[in-house]
């Protein structure tokens, strides 16, 4: 694949990415992670800059694009959450990357409006990631999700991966979903009843030959790879149901058992009981990996975009 | 109204002047009807057969509106409800124009996005709504920014 192709793109929606597209991302994603663990510091970005525009706090992604940046020897401007910034004022997010375009070489948005991103990149020059567009998507978050699948299997295909929590509103799993569907993957999905994932994306997976199979039952026993999200408590009006479902959906030492020698537990943290500490030590625990990986993946994506070669 | 059978054909009156929507799949003429804006303060004469015989689809919706011209916004919402419907235009009882609508690949400006926390929803953001032909048959669109499919107008 040639890096020009990559020069000055948007990453918007994991949905806009060939299968080729999010191996090479992977393979690249890979080589950088090699070349921060020689502890070298790197200037592969050195005189560049990035903007980070956070118009909803997110810490962790914040920081991950700063690190992955500051590793690379760039630097990083910006701010979070809309009350410090003109957006209060009136100013419009199109208006806002507009004006930062003339100050960064590579912006990354984070904004409640779905959408959000793909509007603010179609007037700007220089490359725009999206950093989270409400329920929408989070396209870095899908990549190091894979990454960590990856780097764990060495490969994607054949592996059964159980997706577990809320399936309906969780824009995690539906862009894990969607980016699976390049693969040659089995999907349990575990959620409660009220929160199962759309029927037309079960569908979709379907169509594209995934098998999936829909269940409430904490079925991990065969699972490769056990995605695990947040039920969180404002979906349920009935606070007793919610108790009830929360409970249902643990992974604590009783699950231990039960798993696969070499199963892996993901998620996109933050926690909240969903997964006891007890897991933490384990063998199979890796959300803290996970979310580490998280810098040398926008590492690769950064350099890809300014069209860095490495 | 002078409708009547010739022949156990279904025969619907002629409007003078004014459009004619033909070959609407069959339940969806009351969007149409939506769509151009006709509710109970429309003072024009409107003929509507629902669910009636056809040949070509087995059974089919027709609306007739005297002294009406339809625009192109109009036209393309009509082609996302009745991806297959006929328009003619009718002056002094004659077709002078006949026209099949066209599934656009592109819908700009033309549905508005569904959900409240589309980028297109926000007031003071200068952005358009568009939506993108997913599958013609059954009519998917999909919102360019939020992504969000819809299968229906309203």
């Amino acid at each position: 694949m040639s890096l020009k192709q990559w020069d000055k793109k948007h990453i918007i929606s994991i949905r806009d990415f060939s299968r080729d597209e999010i191996d090479f991302v992977l393979k690249k994603s890979r080589l950088m992670e090699d070349k921060l663990s020689s502890r070298k510091p790197l200037e592969l970005m050195k005189g560049l800059i990035l903007a980070n525009l956070f118009f909803e706090p997110s810490t962790r992604t914040s920081m991950s694009f700063e690190t992955a940046m500051k590793r690379l020897g760039g630097k990083a401007v910006g701010f979070s959450v809309a009350e410090t910034t003109s957006e209060v004022k009136g100013e419009t997010i199109v208006d806002t990357v507009r004006v930062v375009e003339g100050y960064a070489d590579v912006i990354v948005v984070r904004h409640p409006a779905e959408g959000a991103a793909r509007a603010a990149s179609e007037n700007i020059k220089v490359p725009l990631i999206n950093g989270g567009d409400g329920a929408n998507q989070h396209p870095t978050q899908t990549l190091l999700d894979l990454y960590t699948i990856q780097k764990e299997y060495k490969k994607i295909d054949g592996l059964s991966i159980a997706m577990v929590g809320d399936l309906k509103y969780g824009r995690t799993v539906h862009s894990l979903a969607n980016a699976l569907e390049n693969y040659d993957v089995k999907l349990t999905l575990i959620s409660p009843r009220e929160l199962r994932m759309p029927v037309r994306m079960v569908n979709g997976l379907r169509e594209r030959a995934i098998e999936v199979k829909e269940t409430t039952r904490l079925s991990i026993g065969k699972a490769d790879v056990i995605y695990v999200t947040r039920i969180q408590r404002e979906r349920f009006p009935d606070p007793q149901e919610f108790k009830r479902v929360k409970e249902a959906y643990v992974l604590d030492e009783g699950i231990l058992p039960k798993l696969r020698d070499d199963a892996i537990i993901m998620h996109p943290l933050p926690r909240v009981s969903e997964i006891s500490p007890a897991i933490d030590g384990t063998r199979h625990a890796r959300y803290f990996q996970q979310s580490r990986n998280g810098v040398p993946v926008r590492m690769a994506l950064l350099c890809l975009v300014c069209g860095v070669d490495f | 109204m002078d409708d009547k059978k010739e022949n156990g054909k279904l025969k619907i009156r002629n409007i003078k002047n004014g459009i004619s929507i033909d070959h609407i799949a069959a339940g969806r003429a009351p969007e149409v009807l939506k769509i151009l804006g006709i509710d109970g303060g429309f003072r024009d004469s409107v003929t509507i057969a629902m669910n009636v015989k056809s040949s070509k689809m087995r059974e089919k919706d027709i609306v007739k509106v005297e002294n009406r011209d339809l625009d192109v916004s109009e036209i393309n919402k009509i082609s996302v409800i009745a991806p297959q419907a006929t328009i003619n235009w009718i002056q002094d009882y004659q077709v002078v124009r006949k026209e099949k609508v066209k599934l656009p690949d592109e819908l700009v400006g033309i549905v508005e996005c569904p959900n409240p926390s589309c980028i297109t929803n926000k007031e003071r953001e200068p952005v358009k709504s568009i939506f993108l032909v997913k599958n013609t048959s059954p009519v998917v669109l999909v919102c360019k920014y939020c992504e969000r499919e819809i299968d229906s107008l309203y």
